[in-house]
């Protein structure tokens, strides 16, 4: 969400200035989300500083599996994205569109919003272009939400060029990452060397170059900014999961093969991955009452295409085979997303890989189909 | 307005679903006002005559005189609706469904000449038809606040069919089969719990049974690679809804 602006140098701050990064994002009346350990993973919670941040903590994701090591370098963001993603900020799981009470004077609606003002530290090259996707349903959108725009109106972004990629990881191949490009007040890049520990910032926006002057910063030398691309150029080569270029195309000539029906074999319609999925946009809305029967609520909920109430109509569901719902979810996702959003649904997370519980690998089954399986 | 009568009727189980009616306590006053307790014997003695309006059903059907009284019932009976893992799928007491009645009556009663049982416990909906069922070993509250809340106006109570994954997705709790190789049961359960064990750092054990065209092979395989052996996959769906995953442990239900 921001304008164009040019780009001011960019600068280097210590890592000792994380904590004023946060607590003067807090004091701006921002409620500051980033990433925290627990429950053996990286979530991405309310922060109050930056010792709250997991320090020295790398991740191995895996087709179903994401497990947690200490890391070599004491660097703050060597993990990659863990079990959460920024959508349930912007767009959460249960959300309140309005209500009505019966109260002596008469019927009364409340359609207040709730739309805190949110700074993300640490939003990563694909969770950027995944927020750009959700942009185009919920802001531009013909089903636009009014309370995503305002919060996405407000987030400051805390942007973050991974030096590292996940074992998951695929955003090399849908053009999204490892580095930001647009859409952050602030970016990232750490350097561990044997100058310090600090980050260079760049800056994305108006509001980012006003917040920078809270921070003591320094210029970034040459050798600062060659650090630092270095270190996310070899991410991007360790990358070794790839999603085929003509991936839109495979799918619509493959929509009757039976490599669908081997992927419902093992697909659990559980719907982890529609959930995961920063870009995953659907929900479904519900009527609720209060016991005593004089309020009641309408809500907006995250739904997900692997049920069977989602293509539920007058006789019945029309995806009743678990194969049709595979089809249904990869088939919009990486080709009529095109169409109906002029890019892919998919930014290479990976998240729905590391967390389908059976591992099943969306570029694998793309590559699959290919073959003509 | 005539307040609805609610009758709870007990079949074969332990009370324990009954028991989450009164365990409503902040809504129990308000429940009270809104519907005439006609006949539900653990909280008053009062009955009220049929027919009701409302009608809860615990407990699975494992006797003679069980077949022919939910007959009784699910005609004295303009909603019925069946809560928890005995109603709905026939409880623990199925296990009897995969063994010789007569062994176990001889192992566990002193007089096994005064029992006298069925070779099954089945669920309700085998017997009459049932309108809406609550699932869990014991039920969730707030599904039974839900329902009543929804009855009462008129409107389709939400309870979704879906699978526990969704409901750990959508509270934030972090998948424990993927972060820590936990078995857990989620994939192919129901939703409606609250996501009470994940949450709480366990695998779902499966209390609110199968969910909507589950995938017992695929997970059964996933159970296997984080080392659970042939027998505890195996007894691992013979709990509470031991009899409805027997149903669908060999491919989608």
């Amino acid at each position: 969400m921001t304008t164009k602006f040019t780009t001011p140098q960019s600068v280097i701050i210590g890592a000792d200035q994380l904590d004023r990064l946060i607590k003067a994002l807090s004091g701006l009346g921002y409620q500051v989300i980033g990433p925290k350990l627990e429950d053996d993973a990286v979530q991405l919670l309310p922060l109050t500083g930056a010792d709250e941040l997991p320090l020295g903590v790398v991740e191995e994701q895996a087709p179903g599996t994401y497990r947690l090591k200490p890391a070599k370098t004491p660097a703050y963001f060597d993990f990659t994205h863990g079990a959460h993603t920024w959508k349930q900020y912007l767009f959460p799981p249960k959300e309140k569109l309005w209500s009505a009470s019966k109260t002596p004077k008469g019927l009364v609606i409340d359609d207040s919003m709730d739309t805190p003002k949110y700074a993300f530290i640490g939003v990563r090259a694909c969770e950027l272009a995944a927020l750009g996707v959700q942009d185009q349903v919920f802001v531009d959108g013909e089903f636009a939400s009014t309370p995503y725009k305002e919060r996405r109106e407000r987030v400051f972004i805390v942007a973050l060029n991974c030096r590292r990629s996940g074992g998951t990881c695929f955003c090399v191949s849908q053009n999204t990452g490892p580095n930001v490009k647009d859409g952050y007040d602030l970016a990232l890049t750490e350097i561990t060397d044997k100058a310090g520990h600090r980050f260079v910032v760049e800056v994305g926006s108006s509001r980012g170059e006003e917040f920078l002057a809270k921070l003591e910063t320094s210029q970034a030398n040459d050798t600062d900014l060659k650090v630092a691309k270095k270190a996310v150029k070899k991410a991007a080569k360790s990358q070794d999961r790839t999603m085929p270029a003509n991936t839109a195309d495979i799918l619509l000539r493959n929509q009757e093969s039976t490599h669908w029906q081997d992927v419902a074999k093992r697909c659990l319609d559980c719907g982890n991955c529609t959930f995961v999925c920063p870009t995953c946009f659907c929900s479904t809305t519900t009527d609720e009452t209060n016991l005593d029967g004089d309020t009641a609520s309408r809500w907006r909920q995250w739904d997900s295409c692997f049920t069977l109430d989602f293509s539920y109509i007058h006789g019945g569901s029309i995806r009743r085979d678990g194969a049709e719902r595979y089809r249904q979810w990869i088939s919009h996702k990486l080709t009529h997303w095109h169409d109906q959003f002029g890019v892919s649904g998919c930014v290479g997370c990976g998240r729905c890989i590391t967390w389908c519980p059976v591992g099943i690998d969306i570029t694998e089954e793309v590559k699959a189909l290919a073959k003509g399986k | 307005m005539k307040k609805p009568k609610l009758a709870v009727w007990k079949f074969s189980s332990c009370d324990g679903c009954q028991l989450s009616l009164l365990d409503c306590e902040d809504e129990l006053l308000t429940v009270a006002d809104k519907v005439d307790f006609a006949y539900f014997l653990e909280a008053t003695r009062a009955k009220l005559k049929g027919p009701y309006d409302i009608s809860l059903v615990e407990g699975s059907v494992t006797t003679p005189e069980e077949v022919e009284r939910i007959q009784k019932v699910r005609k004295q009976s303009k909603v019925l609706i069946t809560i928890g893992a005995c109603a709905t799928a026939g409880g623990i007491q199925s296990l009897k469904n995969f063994a010789n009645v007569d062994d176990f009556i001889n192992t566990v009663y002193a007089h096994p000449e005064f029992i006298d049982t069925l070779e099954t416990s089945t669920p309700i909906a085998e017997h009459v038809k049932v309108d809406l069922e609550l699932r869990g070993c014991p039920i969730d509250k707030r599904q039974l606040l839900e329902t009543l809340g929804a009855l009462l106006v008129g409107r389709k109570p939400n309870l979704p069919n879906h699978s526990q994954c969704m409901e750990c997705k959508m509270s934030g709790t972090v998948c424990v089969m993927v972060a820590k190789g936990q078995p857990c049961l989620g994939p192919i359960c129901h939703a409606g719990c609250g996501n009470i064990c994940p949450s709480i750092d366990r695998g779902c054990y499966g209390c609110f049974g199968p969910k909507e065209l589950p995938n017992v092979p695929a997970l059964t395989e996933k159970l296997s690679d984080l080392g659970m052996t042939k027998k505890q996959r195996h007894d691992v769906l013979r709990t509470f809804n031991a009899a409805a995953f027997a149903k669908v442990e060999n491919g989608h239900g």
